[in-house]
């Protein structure tokens, strides 16, 4: 997608986070990121060194989880693995699925350190 | 020490709070919102000439246009009848609630009834980028293949309804409009389906149909 302004945004995030805590320096970030979200970690985390340089958050680490991705038959409920191959529910034949999990892309957490005296 | 910090907040969430504030600006307005996206070439600004002749006598109309450079595609919507406003993005391939925001501010609201936001020409990313308008809506066109749902899912996700322009050329193009439909209620069930020539005009009256009754409920619930 665009990792550059992602990573921005993050940024921008957790330093307004970081500071409500009174905290002075970031150490680290999780973000929660769904296995269809269009994010590719090595060109975020290439930018996130180079933006952070000069912030509290220099030198912290960035951790991605992963949501798969799970879809849910419209007709019948039945939740089941994108089924790329037929496109359709495997018990009622229903082509009608939607995607219940798999399209996150939020900043969960940080780690934190310091207080502002 | 380190401690942790709870957040649980969408990295994209300052597009989204604006895109709020977009939103509830048009509402007060009582002005009804369209976000127009689609490949380069698929009819969003004809489909836009088109809506504006056909509504005008009826409807106030106005355009906001996000383009990389050149005011070309503002000057037709003005030259069509509606008060347009260009974005040029700059080399941004999406507009962003940002971007929108500068245009409503360039636009009189309590004299429009329909906007018009004809986005970048870009099938990946304006899909991840919130406006404010009241309804998405990609234009897909026939000589773009059957396939695209499959092969740009994020676009078709995201859409309130789905406009199939330029289908006088089916009997030409190898486009098989089952293939293309199956993808589409795969990735989006029940999303509203428009066929369309904007060229011979076929099922342009089903989409202003559409348009009109959506601006009628807006202005009820701005009188009420």
């Amino acid at each position: 997608m665009h990792e550059l302004s992602l990573a921005e945004s993050t940024l921008e995030l957790a330093l307004r986070h970081a500071q409500g805590a009174g905290a002075t320096r970031v150490t680290g970030l999780h973000l929660v990121v769904g296995e269809f979200t269009p994010l590719e970690e090595s060109s975020l985390t290439f930018y996130w060194d180079r933006i952070t340089r000069g912030t509290s958050a220099s030198g912290s680490r960035v951790s991605i989880r992963r949501v798969p991705a799970r879809m849910a038959c419209v007709d019948c409920g039945r939740a089941l693995d994108p089924v790329t191959e037929t496109w359709c529910c495997p018990t009622c034949g229903s082509g009608r699925l939607r995607l219940t999990s798999g399209d996150e892309c939020y900043l969960e957490s940080i780690d934190v350190e310091g207080e502002v005296a | 020490m380190s401690r942790r910090v709870e957040i649980v907040e969408d990295i994209l969430s300052a597009n989204d709070h604006l895109a709020a504030e977009n939103l509830a600006r048009l509402e007060a307005a009582g002005v009804f919102s369209v976000n127009l996206m689609a490949s380069p070439g698929a009819g969003k600004t004809t489909l836009i000439e088109q809506t504006i002749s056909q509504l005008r006598p009826r409807l106030r109309l106005a355009v906001i246009d996000g383009d990389l450079a050149t005011s070309l595609d503002a000057d037709r919507a003005a030259a069509a009848g509606a008060e347009a406003v260009q974005i040029n993005t700059g080399g941004q391939c999406h507009l962003d609630a940002v971007m929108v925001r500068r245009g409503l501010e360039a636009l009189d609201l309590s004299r429009i009834d329909l906007l018009l936001v004809e986005n970048v020409g870009n099938l990946v990313c304006p899909s991840s980028f919130d406006l404010g308008t009241h309804r998405r809506v990609l234009i897909a066109s026939v000589p773009e293949g059957d396939d695209k749902p499959y092969k740009y899912p994020g676009s078709y996700r995201a859409i309130d309804a789905l406009v199939l322009n330029k289908i006088d050329l089916l009997p030409h193009v190898r486009f098989d409009v089952d293939t293309f439909r199956r993808g589409v209620e795969i990735l989006n069930p029940g999303v509203r389906f428009f066929l369309m020539s904007c060229t011979t005009g076929e099922g342009l009256t089903a989409w202003l149909e559409w348009l009109e009754a959506e601006v009628g409920e807006r202005r009820a619930e701005a009188v009420t």
